[in-house]
C-alpha cells in the first residue's frame, strides 16, 4: 500500500509539469496586457510598452517558462505582477475561506444526498422517490449564481437571519460567525453536488438491493434499516464515493462562481481576477495548486475503496 | 448529556443574534465600508492611471497643491509659492511639521524626487520637463523649478485630480523606475495603507494617520483641511453588482461608489438608501477609430460615422432612460464647464443623416469596407456603445466584423499598430472622465501628435498648434479662444467620435452625512452616525 502511495505521489509530477507547460504556453498565446491594465486606459501606448519591458513580458516564451520552472522547481511561485506579493502568500491569504467552504458543501452535500438516494431507492416508485427525483433535477438545472441570489435575497436580505456577503475566519472558541458567513453560500454550491450524489446512491442502491444477498438477507430476517445502510450502502459506496471525487472538480468551478456572489475572498475569486487583468503569475500558481490538490484528491478517493471494498488491493 | 434547559438556552441566544440587524452588528461610527467601483490591484497611482488606483491613493498620498470644487488650485502640503513675472522661476515653500507615515518629515529632497517621478509619466508634466532647467531643493521646506520657458499651469499641474496625481512620497520610494510600480505605500496623506491587512481583489484597510497635518481651511475636494471623522476605513471589494446591492440594502456596507443603473431604482425605494449624482463632470463616451488604416485612415469616412451617429441612442443603452443622465455632446469638453465650447460640432447636431454618411462613403470608395468593431463585453458601458455602433455601421454601408472580448483583451489590441487582419483593429470603445476633458492638459484622447498620440494614433497639426496656443494663454480669454480651435479642428479631424455626456449614480447608507459629489469619493468630512 505504502509503495502505491509513493508510487501515485511521484506519478503527479509528469502531471503538474504537462499542467504547467499547458497553463504557461495558454497564457502566452492567449491576447490580453497586463501592462496595459495597470498603465490605465488614460496611458499612452509608448508609456504600456515601457512599462512591459520593464515587467519583463517582452521577453521570448523559452526564457520566460524557463525562469518560472526554475522558480517553481524552488518552491517559488513568483510575484504578482500588480501587487508585488507573493504568489504563495495571496494564495495562503484566500486559502482559508475556499477550503472552509468546499468542506462544508461537502459535508452539507454527502450528509444530504446519501439519505435521499437511500430513501428515493427503498421507495422506489413512490411519491417520496419521485420528489427526491424532482430536488435532484432541480438542482443540476438551476445555475449556482441563481441559487446563490434566491438564498441571498431570502435568508440575508428578507429574514436578516445570515450575512449577504463576506467571511469571518473561523476560531475553535467562536464558530459561528465563521459558520453564519458560509451556510448561504454551501448552500448555493452543494445544491448541484446534492443532485448529482443523490442520483448515483439511488441508482447503486437498486442495482445493490435486487441482488441475492440482500435477498437472503431478508429471509434471514434481518431488519431494513441493517439491509438498507449496513448491507446495501457499504457496497454501493464504491460508485458513490468514485462520483464525489469526480464532483470535486465542479466544485472548485462552482466555488469560483459562489465566492463571486457571496463577495468570499477565496482562491476562486483570487483566480478569476488574475485572469481578468492577466496576471500570469498568479493563474499559473492557482492553477498549478489546483491540478495537484486534483490528483491529491483521486489519490484519497482510489484508497478508500480499500475500505469498502475488502477485494480491492494495491 | 445536553440538558433540555441548556439546550432551549442556547437555541434562544442563536435566535437573537440572528434577528439582530446586521447594522447593530457594525463597528460603530467610526468604521466606514466603502464599494469601490473596481477592485485595487495595485497602488501606484504615478505609474497606473486607474481611477480607482488614484481615489485609494488620495487617501495615502498628499498633493503640494489641490483642486477645490471649482478646479481652483490651492495650496495644500505647500505654505505658498513665489513666480517671478516671466512665469519662468517657481519658489515654493512647504509647511513645517509635515510628516511621512512612517514618522519621516516631508522635506524637500522627497518633493523633488517625486515630482521628477511623476513628470516622466504625466502629461503635463512632460511639457513641464521639455522647459526645465532645475528643480532644485534650496533648504528643507524650499524648492524651485527653474524653466527655460514660461509656464502659467503650474499650479493647476500639481494640484490636479488627474491621473497621473503629483503625490509626494518619501525620496527612497520617489526614486522607482516610474514605469514599474512601487511596493511601499508611504505617504503623508490623511489614512495610513495598513499593507498587512490588503487581501487583493478583497480588501484594502486604512487607518487614521494621527500625525497628519491638517490645513485650518474648510475641505473642498483636494483643497483644505481633510479632516477625517473615521478611525478605519474598509475597502470591500465586490465584482457583482447584485451582491454590492444586497449588501448596502443589508446595512453591510455604508457606501456604494458606483451601483449599476439596473439597480438604481431599487435602492431609491429604500428608506435607508440615499442615491445621489457622483460626478457633476459625468463622463463622456468615446468612441475611437484607427487612424492608421482603412477605412478610418480616411477623414471622409470618420465624418461619415459621424453624420450617422445618434448620441441618443448611445446614452440610453448606456444609462437608461433617465434623461437627467445624459445629454448630446456636440463637443469634445465637459458640458458645464466655463471654457465648454461645440464650435464644429455641427456634424453631431440635428437629424442624422444615414444617405448622406453613405454618400460620402460612396465617393470615398468606402462603402461596404470591413470594419473591425472590438469590443470589451464584460463592460456594461463600453458593451452597450459596442452593440449601437455595430448597428450604425450596418446602416451607413459598412460591413461589420463584431469581436466580442474581454477589457484586458481589448486594453493589449488596441495598442497593435497592426492591421485589423493582422490582429489589429478600427474601432473600440471606452469612456473618458468629464473632470479630464475640462481642458486639453490632462485629456490624452484629444492629442492629435500622430505616433506619440493616444490610440488610434490621430495626426492633425493644427489641433497640436491649438493645444499648444492653450497652454501659453495668458489669461482665461485667451484659454476660451484656444479650447474653442481645439473643438473645431478635432471635429475637421475627427479625432474620436463623442458618443455623448452622462453621469452616473453613487449610493450610501442614511446614517453617513457629508457625502459629496466629485469626480473622486471625497472620505474626508464625511460622518456616520
Amino acid at each position: 500500500m505504502f509503495a502505491y502511495i509513493v508510487r501515485r505521489i511521484v506519478a503527479t509530477i509528469p502531471v503538474v509539469a504537462i499542467v504547467a507547460l499547458f497553463i504557461f504556453s495558454l497564457l502566452y498565446f492567449a491576447p490580453g496586457d497586463p501592462a496595459a491594465i495597470i498603465a490605465g486606459d488614460q496611458a499612452s501606448p509608448a508609456d504600456v510598452e515601457r512599462i512591459r519591458a520593464s515587467l519583463g513580458l517582452d521577453r521570448p516564451f523559452v526564457i520566460r517558462f524557463a525562469e518560472w520552472s526554475w522558480q517553481v522547481l524552488h518552491g517559488d511561485l513568483g510575484v504578482s505582477i500588480f501587487t508585488n506579493l507573493p504568489v504563495t502568500k495571496m494564495i495562503g491569504q484566500r486559502i482559508e475561506p475556499t477550503v472552509s467552504l468546499m468542506l462544508l458543501t461537502l459535508l452539507l452535500a454527502i450528509s444530504t444526498a446519501v439519505p435521499l438516494g437511500v430513501l428515493a431507492a427503498w421507495k422506489q416508485g413512490t411519491w417520496i422517490d419521485r420528489l427526491v427525483m424532482m430536488i435532484a433535477v432541480s438542482g443540476f438545472s438551476v445555475p449556482v449564481f441563481v441559487v446563490g441570489y434566491i438564498l441571498a435575497y431570502v435568508f440575508a436580505l428578507s429574514l436578516d437571519w445570515f450575512p449577504v456577503q463576506g467571511y469571518t475566519p473561523f476560531a475553535i472558541t467562536a464558530p459561528w460567525p465563521w459558520l453564519r458567513n458560509l451556510i448561504l453560500p454551501a448552500m448555493a454550491l452543494g445544491l448541484a453536488f446534492v443532485a448529482l450524489i443523490a442520483r448515483i446512491t439511488r441508482a447503486t442502491m437498486l442495482e445493490v438491493l435486487s441482488q441475492d444477498y440482500i435477498r437472503t438477507a431478508r429471509a434471514k430476517g434481518v431488519g431494513q434499516r441493517p439491509i438498507l445502510f449496513l448491507h446495501a450502502l457499504k457496497n454501493a459506496a464504491v460508485p458513490i464515493v468514485t462520483i464525489i471525487g469526480i464532483g470535486f472538480a465542479g466544485l472548485i468551478g462552482g466555488a469560483v462562481v459562489t465566492e463571486s456572489v457571496f463577495a468570499i475572498p477565496g482562491v476562486g475569486r483570487l483566480v478569476v481576477d488574475a485572469i481578468l487583468r492577466r496576471d500570469y503569475p498568479i493563474i499559473q500558481g492557482v492553477v498549478l495548486m489546483l491540478s495537484f490538490v486534483y490528483v491529491l484528491v483521486n489519490l484519497g478517493v482510489d484508497l478508500l475503496y480499500t475500505l469498502f471494498d475488502p477485494r480491492i488491493r494495491y | 448529556m445536553i440538558q433540555r434547559r441548556d439546550f432551549l438556552k442556547t437555541t434562544a441566544a442563536a435566535a437573537s443574534a440572528l434577528a439582530l440587524p446586521n447594522i447593530a452588528r457594525g463597528q460603530g461610527a467610526k468604521l466606514l465600508r466603502f464599494v469601490p467601483q473596481a477592485n485595487l490591484s495595485s497602488l501606484d497611482a504615478v505609474a497606473g492611471t486607474q481611477y480607482v488606483v488614484r481615489n485609494a491613493a488620495f487617501l495615502i498620498w498628499d498633493t503640494l497643491y489641490g483642486v477645490d470644487s471649482q478646479l481652483t488650485p490651492k495650496p495644500q502640503m505647500c505654505e505658498g509659492h513665489t513666480v517671478d513675472a516671466e512665469l519662468k522661476t517657481w519658489t515654493f515653500k512647504l509647511r513645517p511639521g509635515l510628516k511621512f507615515h512612517d514618522g519621516e518629515r516631508v522635506t524637500s529632497k522627497d518633493v523633488v524626487a517625486s515630482l521628477n517621478r511623476w513628470m516622466v509619466r504625466d502629461t503635463m508634466g512632460q511639457i513641464i520637463k521639455t522647459r526645465l532647467d532645475a528643480l532644485e531643493a534650496l533648504d528643507d521646506l524650499t524648492f524651485r523649478f527653474r524653466l527655460n520657458q514660461p509656464f502659467a499651469k503650474m499650479l493647476f499641474a500639481l494640484g490636479k485630480n488627474n491621473a497621473p496625481v503629483a503625490f509626494i512620497m518619501p525620496e527612497r520610494i520617489a526614486k522607482t523606475d516610474p514605469f514599474k510600480l512601487i511596493n511601499e505605500y508611504v505617504g503623508s496623506g490623511p489614512m495610513r495603507f495598513r499593507q498587512d491587512q490588503w487581501v487583493p481583489g478583497a480588501e484594502a484597510v486604512f487607518e487614521r494617520f494621527a500625525d497628519y497635518s491638517l490645513r485650518q481651511e474648510p475641505g473642498d475636494w483636494l483643497a483644505g483641511g481633510k479632516k477625517m471623522y473615521f478611525d478605519r476605513i474598509e475597502w470591500k471589494i465586490m465584482p457583482d453588482a447584485a451582491t454590492a446591492g444586497a449588501a448596502l440594502q443589508s446595512g453591510e456596507v455604508d457606501w456604494w461608489e458606483t451601483p449599476i443603473a439596473d439597480l438604481v431604482p431599487l435602492l431609491k425605494k429604500n428608506k435607508n438608501i440615499a442615491v445621489d449624482i457622483a460626478d457633476p463632470f459625468g463622463n463622456i463616451g468615446a468612441l475611437r477609430m484607427n487612424h492608421l488604416h482603412p477605412p478610418f485612415n480616411d477623414v471622409r469616412a470618420r465624418k461619415a460615422l459621424l453624420m450617422g451617429l445618434d448620441q441618443q441612442d448611445y446614452m440610453q443603452a448606456v444609462v437608461g432612460d433617465n434623461p437627467d443622465l445624459w445629454k448630446k455632446l456636440p463637443s469634445y469638453f465637459t458640458p458645464g464647464t466655463p471654457f465648454y465650447t461645440e464650435e464644429g460640432g455641427d456634424l453631431l447636431k440635428g437629424p442624422r443623416n444615414y444617405d448622406g454618411a453613405k454618400k460620402l462613403l460612396a465617393e470615398a470608395g468606402l462603402l461596404g469596407s470591413k470594419v473591425t468593431l472590438v469590443v470589451a463585453t464584460d463592460v456594461g458601458i463600453t458593451k452597450a456603445q459596442g452593440d449601437v455602433t455595430a448597428d450604425l455601421l450596418k446602416r451607413i454601408g459598412f460591413e461589420v466584423d463584431f469581436v466580442a472580448t474581454d477589457w484586458g483583451t481589448v486594453g493589449a489590441r488596441r495598442a497593435k499598430k497592426e492591421p485589423p487582419s493582422q490582429g489589429g483593429w478600427n474601432i473600440f470603445h471606452t469612456w473618458h472622465a468629464g473632470a479630464d476633458c475640462v481642458n486639453p492638459a490632462p485629456y490624452t484622447a484629444l492629442d492629435a501628435g500622430g505616433d506619440k498620440a493616444w490610440f488610434g494614433w490621430p495626426k492633425s497639426d493644427e489641433v497640436q498648434a491649438d493645444i499648444l496656443k492653450w497652454y501659453a494663454a495668458p489669461d482665461a480669454a485667451g484659454e476660451k479662444a484656444a479650447m474653442a480651435a481645439i473643438n473645431k479642428a478635432s471635429f475637421e479631424n475627427v479625432t474620436y467620435a463623442p458618443t455623448g455626456f452622462f453621469l452616473l449614480y453613487q449610493a450610501w447608507r442614511n446614517n453617513l452625512s457629508g457625502v459629496v459629489k466629485a469626480p473622486f469619493p471625497v472620505f474626508w468630512g464625511v460622518q456616520k452616525s
